[in-house]
């Protein structure tokens, strides 16, 4: 049996397959809801763009069967921004790392969280830059050995659902990898509502991240997210940890607020009707 | 039961065995078998037991295994 059999295979790029990403990687786990998300919706492929940047979660961009960026690294929410604008017929999705997003393109994410540009992005957050060998970034735990942090980690996290919701976003979710079924619900949501969407999800890297932090497996991550997660719908971000014994998850904000692509082209609109 | 029918891509299995843990009726286990990754894909040794969850194919980082309803088997 082939990739071609899977019932999903039209999403994909099949001649790309298998993947690069290692054994039990998150990041096929959220691939794989993505494309059951689109599914769903019976989404028209010809009005839906996904753009990526760099990172082992930014070849998604290329295993989508639709048109897809893979931009520079820290740019796609610069990229989405651009494409939402030129054409804000199309639904624009952004899916990205913890790094990629986070460090070298955290403001890009806050200025369109404040716009509340219909940009959807969905974060893959593994706790550390993955693809170049597992560095800590801003989403590393305090005291987690990793690459750069041999002696654990000295920093404090970025807690990315309340950064996301105090900027200004309007839908914000933060699932793991383990809660599939409500990843795949929240993402549904997402693709059908307007303003700046958010979903974090906290994904393994079982060989950059899990195995220096006594967590051998991706089955061994998956029994953490399993074990610690709580459902707090609604609950305030700011409270919304992630630690060792406790991962607070679930739809946090979810609210209406005129979109930065509808104010604009109000504004071109009344600026060119008094020209005239 | 026996609705399901269990469909494995065992080329394209890299063997994290999340399907295999998670499972709820212990439908699969580890094979033998050695595939075009090197590892052990899954089989399935209890198929009456599978009650279409979907689970296994929801968590498959792989997108190896998916599960079709037999509706003829009613
Ligand atoms: C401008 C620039 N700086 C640095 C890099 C090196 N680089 C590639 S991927 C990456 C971090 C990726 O981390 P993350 O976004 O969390 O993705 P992951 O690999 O963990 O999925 C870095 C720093 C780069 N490609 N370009
Ligand atoms: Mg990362």
């Amino acid at each position: 049996m082939s990739i071609a059999e899977h019932p999903l295979s039209k999403y994909l790029r099949t001649e790309l397959m298998p993947h690069i990403w290692c054994s039990g990687c998150g990041n096929g786990i959220i691939l794989n809801a993505f494309i059951r998300a689109l599914d769903d919706l019976q989404i028209d492929l010809n009005k839906i763009v996904v753009v990526s940047g760099i990172g082992c979660i930014g070849r998604i961009a290329g295993y989508l069967k639709l048109d897809s960026f893979h931009t520079t690294h820290g740019r796609p929410i610069a990229v989405a921004t651009g494409i939402k604008l030129a054409n804000p017929q199309l639904e624009v999705v952004v899916i990205s790392g913890d790094g990629d997003l986070f460090a070298i393109g955290g403001n890009h994410f806050i200025h369109a969280a404040r716009r509340n540009i219909s940009i959807k992005v969905i974060c893959a957050n593994n706790f550390n830059y993955g693809m170049t060998g597992g560095q800590s970034g801003p989403t590393t735990p305090p005291k987690a050995v990793t690459t750069t942090t041999p002696y654990g980690n000295i920093e404090y996290p970025f807690n990315l659902v309340h950064l996301a919701s105090a900027a200004g976003a309007t839908y914000v979710a933060r699932w793991t990898t383990f809660h599939v079924g409500r990843l795949i619900a929240s993402i549904k949501k997402m693709l059908l509502r307007r303003g700046f969407s958010f979903i974090e999800v906290v994904s393994q890297c079982p060989e950059m991240y899990g195995r220096y932090n006594k967590m051998r497996s991706a089955l061994e991550m998956m029994e953490w997210f399993k074990r610690a997660s709580v459902v707090a719908d609604f609950s305030d971000p700011a409270r919304a940890e992630i630690t060792s014994d406790r991962i607070v998850v679930g739809e946090f904000v979810d609210a209406e607020k005129p979109t930065y692509e509808e104010l604009l082209y109000a504004n071109i609109a009344q600026t060119t009707i008094k020209r005239t | 039961m026996g609705r399901a029918e269990v469909c494995i891509l065992k080329d394209l299995c890299k063997g994290c065995g999340l399907c295999i843990h998670y499972c709820p009726r212990n439908v699969l286990e580890w094979s033998d078998e050695i595939n075009v990754m090197g590892v052990h894909p899954p089989k399935v040794v209890n198929k009456k037991e599978c009650t279409l969850c979907n689970f296994c194919s929801l968590i498959c980082p792989d997108l190896a295994i998916f599960i079709k309803e037999k509706l003829d088997a009613r």
